[in-house]
């Protein structure tokens, strides 16, 4: 499955730790099986603590995570599909 | 059990026995597999017990609390002592730091214990809490609740600070002793003391 068909995004951008796996677990909640959360943070941290949540999440599988610059700022984009 | 078996019955005591023996096997069988699930399967559990109210000392509790809801753990935090001051609406919005007694502060005691130094430490926290973009203790509350996190406020502690229940967050649990939180520590995974 293409990360490119997120059937959600929860964009956290300007929101520091805890709040990025907080409000991914929120959004992921209401992802349907077989569907991929596309989140969005400008959090660095964000990459470590997500791949961190979607390990210990059953249902989580982290199909990727890409770093990339959006107008001068750092991007982490992490895209999270849930198992069937 | 009696021994007096009544001639004429025709039900083999020995049969009836193992009937019930049979039927006893099956129920602990069904228990075992109850419990077996529920340890395997049930949710896990944190307690925190909060006591400390200081602007820094009430960001750990609140974001371990949040994070491991988010983790799927069924999540207590005990504030007693100084910790109910994060619960308390109106005083949580005003917490502050301590300037002395901390030798990571670029001042030193002498000069930190003068009129005045915690307050500006305070705000100089704050605004460096704004600049990185970390949440507010009000808004980490927010999510805590909103999570499911069982935020308790000892209610000893309350009647010794004088405080009325009506002060606190909405959704905070009053009422609760050490008994409770000791309960609830008994059966958690994880048990911190901040």
């Amino acid at each position: 499955m293409s990360t490119e068909t997120a059937a959600k995004t929860v964009d956290v951008k300007g929101q520091n730790c805890p709040m990025p796996v907080i409000k991914t677990k929120g959004a992921f909640d209401e992802v349907a099986a077989g569907e991929t959360l596309e989140v969005i943070a400008t959090d660095s941290g964000s990459l470590s603590d997500i791949k961190g949540w979607a390990e210990s999440t059953a249902e989580a599988d982290l199909l990727d995570q890409k770093e990339t610059t959006e107008g001068g700022e750092d991007i982490y984009k992490h895209y999270i599909k849930k198992v069937e | 059990m009696s021994t007096d078996i009544t001639a004429g019955s025709d039900a083999d005591p020995a049969v009836e026995d193992l009937a019930e023996l049979q039927a006893r096997i099956e129920e602990l069988e069904a228990e075992l597999s109850e419990v077996r699930d529920e340890v395997e399967n049930g949710p896990k559990k944190m307690v925190i017990i909060a006591t400390k109210g200081t602007l820094d000392m009430a960001y750990p509790p609140l974001i371990l609390a949040s994070t491991a809801a988010a983790f799927g753990y069924d999540v207590t935090v005990f504030h007693t002592f100084w910790g109910l001051e994060i619960l308390h609406e109106k005083n949580s919005k005003n917490l502050k730091l301590s300037s002395v007694g901390n030798p990571n502060m670029p001042v030193p005691n002498a000069i930190a214990a003068l009129p005045g130094m915690d307050r500006m430490t305070t705000r100089m926290m704050r605004n460096k809490i704004k600049d990185n973009e970390v949440a507010s203790i009000a808004e980490l509350i927010d999510v805590s609740l909103e999570s499911g996190v069982d935020l308790q406020a000892c209610q000893m502690t309350i009647d010794l600070l004088g405080y009325d229940e009506a002060d606190f967050y909405d959704g905070v649990t009053t009422g609760v002793g050490a008994a409770s939180a000791f309960q609830d520590m008994v059966e958690a995974d994880i048990q911190l003391l901040v």
